[in-house]
C-alpha cells in the first residue's frame, strides 16, 4: 500500500495554477524526488500534502488518513522539513528539538534519550546548548531533520533540504536520509532543483507548471530521451554552439563548462559526428549516455513546444 | 495538565526571557507612561505667565496686582509699557494672559467705577478657561474687599454684614480635584489593553513571519492550544504591569484604592479578554508584525479618545457617544475609577462588568473562528 497518495491535486493562487491535477504515490522505503525549477509547484505540492494549504480540488492521503478530514491522524505520521529554516532561532538546539518532541506527544522519560540519539545521529550532540540562530546553514538543516524525525514518522517530506548547503554537508545529509529510510522503512518525498541529487532518489517526478511531466526511476527517465547526446570539448562554447545548431539533425545544444552537449535525432548521430570533425573550435566529439539534465531539458522543451500549439 | 499546552507556554516564556530588550521595554513602558501621564497630562493649571501693563503705577494698582500675585494661578512674569508689547509676548507664547490697568485707575476707584482689562490667549482653551475663572474670581474678591474697606471707613460695622446667599460646595471622592485621581486608574486600563492586544498580535504573527508556523502546522497542536499557549505568558506579564501601576499609583501618586483589590483584578481580567481578542483578530489579518502592530493601533486610538480616558463622554457629540458603546476600555474605566476612588462594589458596576465580559467573549469567539492553523 502506498503511504503517500495524491489524486488530481490542484491548487491555484489567483491566476497562477501552482499545482495542476497532480497524481502521486510513494511507498514504504522509497525516496521520491520532485525535480523542477523554481516556481514549478514543488513547495506547494508538499504544503498540500501536509495540509498547510487546502487544495482547490483533488485529495491526498497519508498512511490511509485523508489529510482534509483526518488531518490530525495524518499529521501524526508526518515529519516535515520546510524550505525556509522554520525552527526557533532564539532557542537552543536542545530546546528546539525538545519542543517538537513534547508537542508531538513524547513522554517526559522518552524525549531526552530520543533527542540525544537523533542529535548524535545528525552530528549535533556537541552543540546542544548553542542557539539555533548561530548554527551554519548545514547544521540548521540537520537540526531540522532531527526535529522532523523525533516522533518516528512514517512519512518524511523534505523541501529542498540541501539548497544553500556546502557540498560536504550535502553528502552527509544524503547519507543520513538513506540510512534512516533503510532503517525505518519510511516513505520520503524530497524536492530539489539539482540533477546530481535527483540521481540518488529511487524514483523521480519532473515537475513543470504544476504538473508531473515525466515519472520513473532515474534510468527509466534517461531511456525516455528521444535521440542521442554528443559531447565535445571546446574553449569557445558560445561561438561553437551557433555553428553546430546549423548542422542538420542537431535538435539542441547546451554548454556545460568547457563542453558542449548536442542532442541529435536518433540514427543521425554518426552523420553529425562526421560533420563536427570539420568544425574548428571543438574537439573529440563522441556519443555519451544521456544525463538526467539532458532528459529534463529535452522534456521541458518539448512541453513548451506542445503548449504553444 | 495538557502537556502540549504546557510546552508551548514554556517555549514562549523562554523566548520572552531571551529577548532581554523587549522584556525590559514591556516592564518599563507602564512605569514611563504612568509618570508621563501622572505629571504631564494634568488639567490642574498653575503659574500662568501674566504680562502686566500698569499705566497707573499707584498704591491702588499695586494692591490689585498683589491680589493676583497671591493666588498661585498666575505668575507676574512680565512688566510692559505698551499694548504692542503685550501682543508680542502673547504671540510669542511667552505670556498666556495680560492685565491692563488704565492711568486713571486710582481716581476712578475713588469714584467707584474703576475698570481693569484682562486679556487671555484663547488658543489653548484648557488653560484659558482656568485663567478666565481665576481672573474673574480674584478680581471680584478684591472688589469685595475694597467695598468692605469703604464701608468700614464710612463707619459701618462690617462684622454684622453677611452675604445673603452662600453656595456650599462639597466635592466627594476627590475633594482637592487632583487630576491624577482621574488619570491613573485610566492609565491602568490603557496599559493593560494596549500591551495585551499588541503583544498577542505580534507574537502570533511572528510565527508566520519567521516561517516557524510551517513546523507548527504539521504538529498535532490544536489551534486553541496554540492561541492559549502563546498568550498566557503575555497575560501574566500584563497582570504584573497592572500591579506595577497600581502600586506606583497608590504609593507614589497617592491615589486611593478604596474598593476591593480582588474586584479590580477580576475586572482587569475581563478587560484582558478583549485585548487578547482584538490582538488575535488583528493577527488573523496581518502577515508581518508591522502590519499587526498598525492594525492594533487602529483600534487603540479610538479606544483612548472615545473611552473617556482624556475627555468626558458627556462632552462628545451623540454619534461618538453611541460609538463608544463598542469600546471595551470605556466600561473598564467606569469600573476601575468607581472601585478605586468611590470604593464601589459589584452591585453598582454590574452593568459595565457584564458589558466588558460580553465584549470580550464576542471578540474572542470571532477571532478564534477566523484563526486557522494553515498558511492560506
Amino acid at each position: 500500500m502506498a503511504l503517500i497518495n495524491a489524486v488530481n491535486l490542484s491548487r491555484s493562487f489567483g491566476q497562477t495554477q501552482a499545482v495542476d491535477r497532480l497524481n502521486l504515490s510513494v511507498e514504504s522505503g522509497e525516496i521520491f524526488g520532485l525535480v523542477g525549477s523554481d516556481g514549478a509547484g514543488k513547495t506547494t505540492t508538499l504544503r498540500l500534502l501536509v495540509g498547510a494549504l487546502r487544495p482547490d480540488s483533488g485529495s491526498a492521503s497519508i498512511c490511509g488518513f485523508d489529510i482534509l478530514t483526518q488531518t490530525d491522524s495524518a499529521r501524526e505520521k508526518i515529519g516535515y522539513l520546510s524550505q525556509r529554516f522554520s525552527l526557533y532561532e532564539d532557542l537552543s538546539v536542545l530546546e528546539n528539538i525538545r519542543f517538537f518532541a513534547e508537542v508531538r506527544g513524547l513522554e517526559l522519560k522518552d524525549w531526552k534519550p530520543r533527542c540525544m540519539e537523533l542529535l548524535k545521529f545528525v552530528g549535533l550532540e556537541n552543540f546542544t546548548e548553542r542557539r539555533a540562530g548561530q548554527l551554519s546553514g548545514g547544521m540548521k538543516q540537520k537540526l531540522g531533520l532531527a526535529s522532523a524525525l523525533v516522533s518516528r514518522p512514517q512519512i518524511l517530506l523534505l523541501d529542498e533540504p540541501t539548497t544553500g548547503v556546502d557540498p560536504a554537508t550535502r553528502q552527509d545529509f544524503w547519507q543520513l536520509i538513506i540510512r534512516i529510510v533503510a532503517a525505518e522503512g519510511m516513505a520520503v518525498i524530497l524536492t530539489t532543483p539539482y540533477m546530481d541529487e535527483a540521481v540518488r532518489c529511487n524514483r523521480l517526478g519532473f515537475m513543470r507548471s504544476g504538473r508531473i511531466i515525466a515519472e520513473g526511476t532515474p534510468s527509466q527517465l534517461r531511456d525516455r530521451l528521444e535521440g542521442q547526446i554528443i559531447e565535445m570539448q571546446t574553449n569557445a562554447p558560445i561561438a561553437l554552439r551557433e555553428q553546430v545548431l546549423k548542422i542538420a539533425g542537431v535538435q539542441d545544444a547546451r554548454a556545460f563548462g568547457d563542453k558542449l552537449h548536442l542532442r541529435v535525432a536518433p540514427l543521425e548521430a554518426q552523420q553529425v559526428i562526421q560533420q563536427l570533425h570539420s568544425l574548428t573550435g571543438g574537439a573529440n566529439p563522441r556519443l555519451i549516455p544521456a544525463t538526467l539534465e539532458d532528459v529534463f531539458i529535452s522534456l521541458t522543451l518539448s512541453e513548451e513546444a506542445g503548449s504553444h500549439d | 495538565m495538557n502537556s502540549r499546552l504546557f510546552s508551548i507556554i514554556r517555549k514562549e516564556f523562554i523566548q520572552i526571557i531571551r529577548d532581554k530588550r523587549a522584556l525590559a521595554i514591556i516592564l518599563i513602558i507602564p512605569i514611563m507612561q504612568l509618570f508621563l501621564l501622572g505629571y504631564a497630562a494634568t488639567n490642574d493649571v498653575r503659574n500662568i505667565p501674566l504680562a502686566v501693563y500698569d499705566q497707573c503705577r499707584c498704591a491702588e494698582s499695586r494692591s490689585l496686582l498683589d491680589a493676583y500675585r497671591a493666588a498661585d494661578y498666575f505668575q507676574l512674569a512680565y512688566s510692559v509699557s505698551s499694548e504692542d508689547e503685550i501682543r508680542a509676548l502673547i504671540e510669542g507664547g511667552k505670556a498666556r494672559a495680560a492685565i491692563v490697568i488704565p492711568p486713571d485707575y486710582n481716581t476712578r476707584l475713588a469714584k467707584g467705577d474703576a475698570q481693569a482689562a484682562f486679556i487671555l490667549d484663547g488658543s489653548d482653551p484648557t488653560s484659558a478657561s482656568t485663567a478666565y475663572s481665576a481672573a474673574l474670581l480674584i478680581g471680584q474678591a478684591h472688589s469685595t474687599n475694597l467695598m468692605m474697606e469703604n464701608l468700614q471707613r464710612a463707619g459701618v460695622n462690617t462684622d454684622r454684614l453677611q452675604q445673603p446667599l452662600e453656595i456650599r460646595t462639597q466635592v466627594w471622592y476627590n475633594p482637592d480635584l487632583v487630576s491624577n485621581y482621574f488619570m491613573i486608574p485610566g492609565v491602568i486600563g490603557m496599559i493593560l489593553f494596549a500591551i495585551t492586544s499588541i503583544l498577542t498580535a505580534t507574537s502570533v504573527v511572528r510565527e508566520r513571519e519567521r516561517g516557524t508556523i510551517e513546523q507548527l502546522i504539521v504538529t498535532p497542536i490544536r489551534p486553541w492550544e496554540l492561541v492559549v499557549g502563546k498568550v498566557t505568558p503575555y497575560v501574566i506579564l500584563a497582570l504584573i504591569n497592572t500591579f506595577e501601576v497600581l502600586a506606583l499609583g497608590h504609593w507614589w501618586f497617592g491615589v486611593p484604592i478604596r474598593g476591593s483589590l480582588t474586584l479590580i483584578v477580576a475586572t482587569s481580567g475581563l478587560l484582558l479578554l478583549s485585548g487578547l481578542g482584538i490582538g488575535l483578530f488583528a493577527s488573523t489579518m496581518a502577515n508581518t508584525q508591522q502590519e499587526a502592530m498598525l492594525t492594533v493601533w487602529m483600534t487603540l486610538l479610538p479606544s483612548i479618545f472615545l473611552s473617556g480616558f482624556f475627555f468626558p463622554l458627556e462632552a462628545m457629540p451623540a454619534v461618538l457617544r453611541w460609538f463608544s458603546a463598542i469600546i471595551p476600555l470605556r466600561y473598564y474605566l467606569v469600573i476601575i475609577r468607581s472601585v478605586m476612588l468611590k470604593g464601589s462594589g459589584l452591585s453598582s458596576i454590574w452593568m459595565e462588568t457584564l458589558a466588558l465580559f460580553a465584549f470580550g467573549v464576542v471578540i474572542l469567539v470571532a477571532a478564534s473562528l477566523r484563526f486557522r492553523k494553515r498558511l492560506d
